[in-house]
This record gives C-alpha cells, structure tokens and sequence, in this order.
C-alpha cells in the first residue's frame, strides 16, 4: 500500500499472480477491481459528514455517536460491515482543548463506509511517518495552525477499529440546518487534518 | 478466558522483531503506555498471515505520550493493539 506502489516489485508479482491465475480459469479478467469496487461502493464522505452534522444539532445523538459508534450510526442507516467482518467505530470528538487527526502507519486502514476511498495523501509514507512523529507540523502543512495550548492525540488505525473525527462546529452557523450544516463538513475534518 | 487487561492499567509492549507480519508497529515496540479501552476481540492477525487458526483475544487502544516512543513530543498516540503485544508494566515514570 506504500508510496510507489504501481511500480514495486511486489505490485509487478501480484500482476504475475493475476495473470496466471486468469489464464487457468480461475479468476475472470477484471475481477479483482469489480470486488474492490463493490467493496468501496456506497461509501461516501457524504455519510460521514451527515453523521457530523447531526451531532452538532442533537446532543443526545452526540453523546451516543462518542459512546458506540456502531450504534450511533445505525440509527442513520450506515453500517461498517462489508469487510470480512463488522469493523469497530470509534468517534472522537475535536474541541477548543484536544484535536484529533487519524492515520494507518502499517498500510492504510480507513473507513471506507463513511468516507469513501482513501485519499492518495491519507496512504503515502510521507503522512503515514511523520504524523505520528510530528503531529503539528503536519498539520500546519494542511493549514491547520492549532494553539500552543491544544493537545493532540494521533489515532494509529493498526488493527481491526475505523476512526471518525467529529469536528467543531464552526462559529456563526446557528441558523443552519442539518443538511447545510452537512455541506460545511470536508473529508479532511473527517480525518483531522482540516478544522471542518 | 477473560481479558488481561482493563481501561487504566499501565502496559509495556513487546519489544521483539518477529520474523513475519505483526500489527505491532515498530515505533511502539518496548513503549510504556495506558491502556484507553478493550477495542473488541479478535484472531490475533500475526497468526492470520501465517494461515493459522487463531481465536479471538481482547484487542486494546494502547495510548503512548510521545515522549515515550521518540523521545521528545508534547502529542499522544493511540495505537491499537492485540493483548498478545503488551506486558504489565510494573515500572512507574
């Protein structure tokens, strides 16, 4: 899954291994790529941000979202299944005090059910080394500059549970409603690497 | 067989390189960290890779001050990670 991915020798063997095991029968040309689309499809930073914003105007639903997101997701028709088997959900909410920012250091687990296909940033090995090193510059490279005073915690997706930022909600957005307020929210407040 | 460990304890992981696929990531090795919460429980992935039967086992978030895994840093990280990885630490910083 690392940086120079289509042109390594592990990418050229798995074409190797799939052309052999085309041409016994065994696999249909194109199959590989209509299972990973079939696995990405459906997934959407749309439901992620829909999620969001309806944490932002039910604070019991924000309380649910932080205390089982699998549940909390449920109630809006979204699922982490899909995979071999139900992925574990974690919500972790950004305040004035604590910002959050996800990253797989081993590959590039992501929640594809709320987000869609990764980003080609989320899985180079640029991000993936130096987030967890150095969280702050990183992030000020994504034009975050957070307060000296606000701590960070970087989430290493490195085994079996998805994570979801639950951004701030920005100020002077009162007068929004949920659907509006689900268009202010980016891919990258999903991640934390954007404030929204 | 129940879980080792519970949210708060104080836990070191491993330090030893194995010589297939581990979830461990190699930066956490030998770290000294607090156990957030039990993560579910799942076939211990290292075993996976090889192609063997694995059972479920409590799976943790583990978080590390950044000071303890390179050094210096005023963030944390929250690795996530099989109990198989993690020892009791005794030790007090």
């Amino acid at each position: 899954m690392s940086g120079e991915h289509a042109s390594s020798p592990v990418a050229a063997q798995v074409r190797h291994v799939e052309a052999l095991l085309e041409e016994r029968g065994w696999l249909a040309p194109g199959e590989v790529d209509e299972r990973i689309d079939a696995f990405a499809a459906g997934g959407s930073p749309a439901h992620g941000a829909a999620i969001v914003a309806r944490a932002w105007t039910d604070p019991g639903y924000r309380e649910r979202l932080l205390a089982d997101g699998n549940a909390a997701i449920a109630e809006l028709g979204y699922s982490m299944g899909g995979a071999l088997q139900e992925q574990k959900l974690t919500v972790m909410a950004n305040g004035p005090d604590e910002h959050h920012v996800v990253v797989c250091t081993l590959c590039s687990c992501y929640p594809i059910a709320l987000l869609g296909p990764s980003p080609g940033w989320y899985k180079s090995e640029a991000y993936r080394s130096r987030v967890v090193r150095d969280p702050r510059g990183v992030l000020r490279e994504f034009g975050v500059e957070l307060p000296a005073t606000t701590r960070i915690t970087v989430w290493d997706a490195s085994a079996e549970s998805r994570y979801l930022v639950l951004p701030r909600r920005p100020d002077g957005t009162d007068g929004l409603g949920e659907e509006e307020l689900a268009g202010l929210v980016t891919r990258k407040g999903l991640i934390g690497t954007a404030l929204v | 067989m129940p879980d080792r460990f519970v949210a708060g304890d104080r836990v070191r992981t491993r330090i030893a390189d194995p010589p297939g696929h581990t979830r461990l990531p190699r930066y956490a090795r030998g770290a000294r960290g607090e156990i957030v919460a039990t993560a579910g429980h799942h076939p211990l992935a290292d075993e996976r890779a090889r192609g063997l039967g694995s059972a479920p086992r409590a799976v943790y978030h583990v978080r590390f001050p950044a000071s303890e895994l390179f050094g210096d840093g005023e963030h944390a990280v929250v690795v996530e990670l099989w109990e198989d990885y993690l020892e009791p630490d005794g030790s007090r910083s």
